[in-house]
């Protein structure tokens, strides 16, 4: 432990939020956008500062693109008043957004976003139980929302609380079933190494596809997108968990949801699309080079890119799954086919060894 | 009593979800597709683009003058007796007041309002109008800063009017007036 290397992470540390959070509001900008073209209409293209109009060609082009959009979201969420309910448990009202923040800002501490830039290993911590870390820091996330529906004491939070504790747990146990396979055949719990293996070997989702449409499936689950957004079901719940909640403490829970978008895509590519790796123009190995560790950063970050543009765009795809066809998908469905996987992938390791 | 409804059995395809997966994603593309690429809204850029409006719709209520320019209101007051939210307000020109400002006319309004906030857009003014004066025209966006620029007068509502060339009653009147003067009466 030196000065140069708390230095490098802290510097780390800092572009990775940095990056994640930018990445989130325009997340935003893009569910509109996506949201609204696939409903046949514009979508954002206002909002912009005021010497914006006087910046030629580009100025209006950001605008109608809806450059400015995030700021002007995160402006109001911002000034807006923060409300405490009369009939809330103080406490915990308070504790609950960071508790649904704070895990999903730390999956992405052990996700390798890069191979190498300069002497540095471009990933926060490369653990070698990389993947156990991130199902114990996903599983944490469901306490944020459990806690936010209890402490509003009113009925609809409530509902929307005991729905995600359910569908959390279940699926959480397909995900983690999901991608059992994919340690047997890399024999690493090590993301890095997982990506290595993938190099060499081509990418995980030709090998066990199941994994990856159950895992897949399972994450849209966890981060309560639709068709699995039981937890918030605006048209049955109001909004959920977070109906008491009112500026920040609301904006809080958004950036979770988006946050675990970002790390359900992140570990996704990492999992089964061979991270940060390209299997032409010489990506598919560690680079030696500054220029070739920024694209290798680079074709990590479009990769994660087109997953939050399947999350976005799988929302107008289905109607709301009815509680009890959620809970035989996750329990008779997808476990089952999991375990079928693991036994199949099992198999096929020992015929390939004999 | 729980009662059962006879509901069709899903097909192993139907129950796969795959087929409703995929036609979501045609679906969901096509709209995309025809949005993005062929530029077919179904929505406008509301201030920029405008609506082309009917010629009967009913937006505000203006004063209109005839093909002469001249004020077609006779202060009649029989719109401010009509208008259900009581939002004209007539001041006749009184015994006193200034007359019409032609021949063979009543007489003109000293002042005229509608108050916009308080319009209704029903047009009974228009329909009770005995003098054509009084029109629904096509604005619907009306603006203000304070509830006093709602308050809308005579020359506002002249000027944003405009001319409605249509029977000219006092004309006709001053017609048939000359007519009597020649009339031949037998003695």
């Amino acid at each position: 432990m030196n000065v140069e290397f708390i230095i490098f992470s802290l510097v780390k540390l800092a572009v990775v939020v940095g990056v994640v959070q930018g990445l989130v509001a325009y997340s935003v900008l893009a569910e509109r956008k996506i949201s609204a073209w696939i409903q046949d209409r514009v979508g954002p293209n206002r909002t912009a500062p005021p010497f914006m109009k006087y910046v030629p060609v580009i100025g209006p082009l950001l605008t109608r693109m809806g450059m400015f959009q995030p700021l002007a979201d995160g402006l109001k969420f911002l000034l807006k008043e923060d409300f405490t309910p009369a009939g809330v448990r103080t406490i915990y009202f308070w504790l609950a957004p960071a508790l649904a923040v704070i895990p999903a800002m730390l999956t992405v501490a052990v996700i390798p976003f890069g191979s190498t830039l300069g002497a540095q290993k471009m990933v926060m911590a490369d653990l070698n139980v990389g993947i156990l870390y991130t199902f114990g820091i996903v599983s944490l996330g469901v306490y944020g929302i459990v806690l936010a529906g209890y402490a509003a004491n009113s009925k609809y939070p409530f509902l929307g609380g005991i729905r995600s504790s359910a569908q959390m747990i279940s699926y959480e146990l397909s995900m983690g079933m999901s991608v059992i396979p994919v340690l047997m055949i890399v024999g690493s719990l090590n993301l890095s190494s997982i990506i290595g293996w993938q190099a060499t070997n081509g990418w995980l989702v030709w090998y066990s596809p199941l994994s990856f449409f159950i895992f897949l499936v399972a994450s849209f689950a966890e981060t309560n997108r639709l068709p699995f957004d039981l937890p918030e079901a605006e048209t049955e719940l109001v909004g959920g968990y977070h109906t008491e909640y009112s500026s920040m403490k609301f904006a809080l829970f958004f950036l979770a949801e988006y946050s675990n978008m970002v790390s359900s895509s992140a570990m996704m590519v990492t999992l089964f699309f061979g991270g940060w790796t390209l299997p032409f123009w010489g990506l598919d190995h560690p680079a030696t080079t500054l220029l070739g560790g920024v694209a290798n950063i680079l074709v990590f970050v479009v990769k994660m890119l087109a997953f939050m543009v399947l999350f976005i765009w799988v929302r107008w795809m289905f109607p709301r799954f009815r509680y009890d066809q959620l809970m035989d998908l996750g329990w008779r469905r997808f476990l089952p086919l999991a375990l079928l996987n693991i036994l199949i992938t099992a198999l096929w390791l020992w015929v390939r060894t004999e | 009593m729980s009662i059962t409804v006879n509901r069709k059995a899903l097909t192993f395809w139907e129950r796969l979800y795959l087929p409703a997966i995929v036609g979501g994603l045609k679906v969901t593309l096509k709209h995309a597709y025809s949005t993005l690429i062929q530029r077919k809204l179904v929505t406008m850029e509301y201030p920029e683009q405008k609506w082309t409006l009917p010629a009967n719709y009913r937006g505000a209520p203006y004063l209109v003058k005839d093909q002469e320019g001249s004020t077609k209101c006779v202060s009649c007051q029989l719109c401010e007796f009509v208008c259900p939210p009581k939002a004209i307000k007539i001041t006749p020109p009184g015994s006193t007041g200034q007359t019409a400002d032609r021949a063979n006319a009543e007489k003109m309004p000293k002042e005229f309002e509608i108050n916009m906030l308080r319009c209704i857009y029903c047009g009974f003014c228009q329909e009770v109008c005995p003098e054509e004066a009084i029109f629904l025209l096509t604005d619907y966006s009306i603006t203000g800063n304070n509830r006093a620029e709602f308050i809308y007068n005579k020359e506002k509502l002249l000027s944003l009017g405009g001319v409605s060339p249509g029977i000219q009653k006092w004309k006709h009147k001053l017609e048939e007036a000359k007519a009597q003067d020649t009339f031949p009466v037998k003695v």
